[in-house]
């Protein structure tokens, strides 16, 4: 054991090891800085689920219901809707939502895109650059009813299914949500989720 | 000795001030033929200190919260007393600053000041350039405006795009489901503490990495190559005075342009603040047509351009890195313009035209006409710089002098 040698092999060890340390240190650090960026107790609450009471929407009418801050749009569709439904396929793009990018729960019917045929619920935010679309009943359009964007002249049929022609390439979002009874719908959770 | 040198010989016993003054002024030779092209990197400076001063005194009575924020504006507007010069100031200083930065970006591309051994001032130049347009982007959310909110919407809502992690990463940026005060106050912090801090450090290195290599000159010749008996190049004048006083005069003639707009037409018939931002965000009601401000338009129109909207980002974000490998790509054996070869002439007009066209379709809604010729630009647009290191060789370059010419 001499002292004067200095251990090279040694000391390269300790700065690595302590270097090491130091950046797992770093990260641990890191945690706060990056976690006080997501959502707080109170923007959560604020994306909390919403309860929306179906009698208030009539047969053709459209309801905007605010879930998260964005408007969700709940409307009641009539047999005659329906059958436009599916008369509309060929003039869409994605008519059966199979494009990776469309947000919808896996529970949902996909010809009307809906729990029940009857109601559709469907996120109110254009897929092309987040607008909020128009509701346009059949008799005030010749092309079937349905959405219209005013920003970018995206149109959406009553099933939130993008027509051919338009800017955005996305049907719209349909969120989850579940039926407490008949005529109660809970936005926000899904079909099978727990009830808080 | 009289008072005054023995004062500044204590400093400078404690403190190198007369080395550095020396050292970055009054014997710093840069090139005596400087022309128009070179008033900018000091504009630059100019543009930078109102920015942090008009800044400072806006956060006096801006309040950065999504309740308060855009009647703090209006308030600073109409009720603090000067206060609608201050911020007409800061919007219109925001412009400005773009307007000198690219034109200072453009005598880089004229006269090959990125080539080596400058790659470093370029590189610490366009990170100079990506902060400032963060700075645009986050300050523009400020006055909570609708086209402030639905503008910071669409951008944000690119980050969505990102497969598996965009629609997380999308909700920890905003800090909310959708833009929300709490976006705000981030941006806010970020815009006048952040940001700033990163850009001072940045122009210190721009600086300094400069005043390592040199200035570069219109002739794109090194002027250290000649040097007199004493090693001080020939073609070389000190810093101060000479172009001090050269750089009061170019900022004389811009003050008067500035003022100009300031004074007389401060929204630039809505090109420098978009007249859907008078009135109040509102979440549920997006305005007719959302154009960013106008010195995002070309990389906006990039966007536009790509039909799938993932790659449309990556397209965005290509077009500003390939910026900073612009060193590498650049061939020629000379470097100014003046030498070059009539095709880089050619390459680089169309390059501006190209630019000026995608920055004025990313202002409008699009058509089918309107993409085809933002696609045609976008492709010249890449095809420019990824073709580079091959067009850059072609042609016949003039003879380069051995001194500078005025």
């Amino acid at each position: 054991m001499t002292n004067d040698g200095v251990d090279l092999e040694k000391r390269r060890f300790l700065t690595l090891a302590t270097a090491a340390v130091g950046a797992v240190g770093a990260g641990f650090v890191a945690v706060p800085f990056l976690g006080s960026w997501n959502p707080s107790e109170k923007a959560k609450a604020g994306g909390a689920p919403v309860e929306f009471n179906l009698d208030k929407v009539q047969v053709g009418q459209m309801v905007k219901v605010k879930w998260r801050g964005k408007p969700v749009f709940v409307v009641r569709r009539d047999d005659n809707t329906l059958g436009a439904l599916a008369a509309n396929v060929k003039e869409l793009k994605d008519a059966n939502s199979e494009n990776a990018e469309t947000k919808q729960p896996s529970y949902i019917d996909s010809a009307t895109r809906s729990v029940r045929p009857d109601i559709a619920v469907i996120v109110g935010i254009c897929t092309h650059l987040g607008c909020v679309p128009q509701h346009k009943k059949e008799t005030e359009v010749t092309w079937g009813g349905g959405f219209f964007c005013p920003c970018h002249g995206s149109k959406f049929d009553l099933a939130g299914r993008v027509f051919s022609g338009s800017p955005a390439s996305t049907n719209l979002e349909v969120p989850d949500y579940k039926y407490l009874s008949d005529s109660k719908i809970l936005i926000g959770v899904p079909e099978d989720g727990e009830v808080a | 000795m009289g008072k005054m040198t023995q004062f500044m010989q204590w400093i400078d016993d404690r403190f190198p001030a007369t080395k550095v003054w020396n050292e970055h002024l009054a014997q710093y030779y840069a090139p005596k033929n400087f022309n128009f092209w070179y008033f900018f990197g000091s504009l630059a400076m100019l543009m930078l200190v109102n920015q942090i001063l008009t800044g400072i005194w806006l956060t006096m009575n801006y309040t950065p919260t999504g309740e308060g924020a855009y009647a703090s504006v209006e308030f600073i507007m109409r009720d603090v007393e000067w206060g609608w010069l201050l911020r007409y100031m800061h919007g219109v200083g925001a412009s400005g600053f773009f307007v000198v930065v690219y034109l200072h970006m453009f005598r880089g591309l004229l006269y090959g000041s990125f080539r080596k051994p400058r790659e470093l001032v370029w590189i610490f130049g366009m990170i100079i350039f990506v902060i400032l347009m963060a700075e645009g982007f986050m300050g523009y959310l400020l006055p909570w405006g609708n086209m402030s909110y639905w503008g910071a919407q669409v951008i944000i809502n690119l980050f969505s795009a990102i497969p598996v992690v965009g629609e997380d990463l999308a909700v920890w940026i905003r800090g909310d489901f959708i833009i929300s005060g709490a976006t705000l106050n981030r941006f806010f912090a970020l815009h006048v503490v952040a940001l700033p801090m990163a850009l001072l450090l940045m122009v210190f290195l721009h600086i300094v990495a400069l005043h390592k290599v040199g200035s570069n000159n219109p002739d794109g010749i090194d002027i250290k190559k000649v040097k007199d008996e004493n090693g001080i190049p020939l073609d070389g004048i000190p810093f101060h005075p000479y172009y001090t006083v050269k750089d009061i005069v170019g900022v004389g003639v811009f003050l008067f342009i500035f003022c100009g707009i300031i004074f007389f037409s401060p929204e630039m018939g809505g090109y420098f603040f978009e007249a859907p931002n008078f009135t109040p965000a509102d979440p549920l009601k997006t305005p007719e047509h959302i154009a960013p401000v106008w010195y995002f338009t070309p990389y906006y129109s990039i966007l536009k351009a790509v039909p799938n909207q993932g790659l449309g980002v990556v397209a965005m974000g290509l077009s500003l890195v390939i910026l900073f490998f612009l060193p590498w790509l650049d061939r020629s054996p000379v470097l100014s313009i003046r030498y070059k070869s009539p095709i880089f002439k050619v390459a680089l007009a169309l390059f501006v035209v190209c630019f000026f066209i995608l920055g004025y379709l990313g202002m409008l809604a699009p058509n089918e006409m309107r993409t085809l010729v933002a696609r045609i630009c976008t492709v010249y647009y890449f095809a420019f710089f990824l073709l580079m290191p091959w067009w850059s060789q072609w042609g016949t370059t003039k003879p380069v002098p051995e001194r500078v010419t005025h």
